[in-house]
């Protein structure tokens, strides 16, 4: 039974570990590392959403007869991955530009706005 | 007159023309400012066309539905696919013709607005590849029948608001605010996939009809809702996940602020859907709708009580986004709570969400007016700061009555826009808790008194020596505040036309599920 539902139980700790670094950690750049571990613990939810027990690709052509894995939560996942990416280069981009104005990446620093 | 194939095809074309625009926009302004100027007007006005001539169509016929490789557009279930929507889909229905609608009016005023106010500005090519970017979001979030889609479209969105509001980088500030609203928008949106997982995990489907029509509201479904309340009320920016709000409106460039408060209403739009067209009547109405009220009537006293003390002009009205969105919320709720009591829903629940949805369409366009008089004055004084500026009225005419229109509308004085959606609320709100009509009074008187204060801090006065070579702005800006002014007074001068032709259809597609599931499955569901 634990066994069966492993990926969930991997989603629930990742979810965990992403949340905690995005609160807990002061450094931009693992705040941003904290929302990839996030974005990896939904995507991995999706995959293993669509997960059949010893099923096969599915592609139909020539198929063998037997279970076939859920093709949409592969497709699903692919976009999220590619969104991801997009995501994580606009926040390092800001991460290089708060760097070069400011000089460190704490977040203690990012204090001018309240002025 | 306008060619078939247009009316036709108009819910594609209309995510397709600025997407495309979007990338050639930086090529044109190779060859020269102006051509790029025109592709992005150009490609901005098709785009309103063709929303306008979608939303016509809408609530002249009925929902519309575009299936994307279907065979016919409107083939939304396949014959051999067994009763199940398989294609992703847009379903226009008339709530998502009147955020059309808006999205329409506003994004073609600020990008008449925008072609003269950034003219001076660096880096043109992917401010407007980013704009269009926006545009497509929004228009594709407020459309689509998918709710993966939406995701789609809430990430584009997000992403290019997030370059435009880190636009003009401000010595880091302005990527301060940026980091803020895009780290909190990306939690956001992996918590509505999160949602969205769980939906396909039950329902084997992704289509929102299907899995209206199948939804249980168990457990899990409980914290799918839970997951997607939190995430869009907090990018519509709802009291207490609102703090991302003042700094990203406040450091966009203005063009892209009245864009942004768009942008928010099209999660709102979000929000609404999943409440009423997902979920409807299985869940706990009443629970819920209180849960949204309560958060409507935070918003409004905290907007209003922290917008008051500002002394930058911009984050002051962006407190007063931040309370005006609670009357939408307020409205809305109402509505919801007394969803499924057919006696109460006609007594006064229709005219409350009415009024919350009118209130949107108002919201939309006063306060885009009021941030483009912001970006005007800024334009010439480059500053925001209210204690600087003092007797701009003997030069900025013009502008001044911009803002004295849409600072009368926000504070719902009569006969602007602003009061016709706000008396709709007040007095439906009265019929179903009288101290939350009270409250939401109190909130305007608030705001009018905020407003006064500022309008007599910008305009009125002596000149000011710094300030004697001030001049009105030019004429294309001119143009995009008087087009958003010009709905303002015509929305308040026939109240009872718009909230028949618009408002209302909007709101009764809202509250009746099985029609938006019938417009999909067909009328057997």
């Amino acid at each position: 039974m634990v066994f069966f539902n492993l990926p969930y139980v991997a989603v629930v700790v990742l979810t965990l570990i992403g949340l905690a670094t995005i609160v807990l950690k002061r450094n931009l750049i693992k705040i941003f590392l904290g929302i990839t571990i996030l974005e990896s613990a939904v995507n991995l939810f999706l995959v293993s959403l669509g997960y059949r027990e010893g099923g096969i690709a599915p592609i139909y052509t020539n198929a063998p007869e037997g279970l076939m894995v859920l093709p949409t939560p592969q497709a699903l996942t692919l976009t999220s991955i590619v969104i991801g990416v997009a995501t994580t280069a606009l926040l390092l981009s800001f991460a290089i530009i708060i760097w070069k104005k400011y000089g460190s990446i704490e977040i203690g620093f990012l204090r001018r706005l309240k002025e | 007159m306008i060619p078939p194939f247009v009316v036709d095809n108009s819910p594609a074309l209309m995510v397709i023309v600025p997407f495309v625009a979007a990338f050639i926009a930086p090529f044109a302004g190779r060859a020269a400012p102006a051509v790029r100027a025109l592709v992005v007007g150009g490609a901005m006005a098709i785009t309103s066309a063709i929303t306008l001539i979608l939303a016509s169509d809408v609530y002249a016929h009925g929902t519309r539905l575009y299936v994307f490789g279907a065979q016919a557009a409107t083939l939304a279930v396949p014959p051999d696919s067994g009763g199940i929507p398989v294609r992703i889909m847009f379903t226009v229905d008339p709530m998502s013709a009147l955020m059309l609608v808006i999205t329409a009016i506003s994004a073609f005023a600020v990008v008449l607005y925008s072609l003269t106010s950034e003219r001076h500005h660096s880096g043109l090519g992917s401010y407007y590849t980013l704009f269009l970017l926006m545009v497509t979001g929004i228009l594709g979030m407020v459309s689509t029948g998918d709710i993966f889609n939406f995701f789609v479209f809430l990430e584009i969105l997000s992403i290019a608001s997030a370059g435009l509001i880190a636009f003009r980088i401000d010595g880091g500030v302005a990527v301060e605010a940026a980091i803020k609203y895009f780290v909190l928008s990306t939690i956001g949106a992996l918590a509505i996939l999160f949602a969205i997982g769980i939906y396909y995990g039950e329902y084997n489907a992704l289509n929102m009809a299907l899995i209206a029509q199948r939804i249980q509201f168990t457990l899990l479904d409980q914290l799918a809702l839970v997951l997607i309340i939190a995430a869009l009320a907090m990018k519509c920016g709802a009291v207490p996940m609102h703090f991302w709000t003042p700094d990203a409106y406040s450091m966009a460039p203005s063009s892209i602020t009245a864009l942004l408060v768009v942008a928010s209403q099209a999660s709102l739009y979000g929000l609404f859907r999943t409440v009423f067209s997902l979920y409807n009547i299985t869940l706990n109405a009443a629970c819920v709708g209180w849960l949204i009220i309560i958060l409507g009537v935070l918003s409004m006293v905290v907007g209003v009580t922290m917008a008051i003390p500002q002394k930058n002009v911009k984050r002051l009205m962006a407190y007063h986004a931040i309370s005006q969105t609670g009357y939408m919320l307020l409205g809305v709720g109402v509505g919801l709570a007394v969803l499924g009591n057919q006696p109460l829903l006609d007594a006064f629940g229709y005219m409350a969400m009415e009024g919350g949805i009118f209130h949107i369409i108002n919201h939309a366009m006063y306060k885009g007016l009021l941030f483009l008089t912001a970006g005007a004055i800024f334009f010439r004084i480059g500053t925001y700061d209210l204690n600087r500026m003092g007797g701009l009225g003997h030069s900025m005419k013009w502008t001044m009555v911009f803002f004295i229109i849409g600072a009368l509308a926000i504070a719902g004085i009569p006969p602007f826009n602003g009061f016709a959606s706000k008396l709709m609320i007040y007095e439906s709100v009265f019929a179903f808790n009288p101290v939350l009509s009270v409250i939401a009074m109190v909130v305007s008187i608030l705001t009018l008194a905020s407003f006064v204060k500022v309008f007599h801090s910008i305009f009125m006065g002596p000149v000011l020596p710094e300030y004697r070579d001030v001049r009105e702005v030019p004429g294309p800006m001119l143009a995009g505040m008087g087009i958003l002014a010009l709905v303002v007074i015509v929305f308040g001068l026939f109240p009872s036309v718009v909230v028949e032709t618009l408002v209302a259809p909007a709101a009764h597609a809202l509250a009746d599920q099985g029609m938006y599931i019938a417009a999909v499955i067909g009328g057997g569901a």
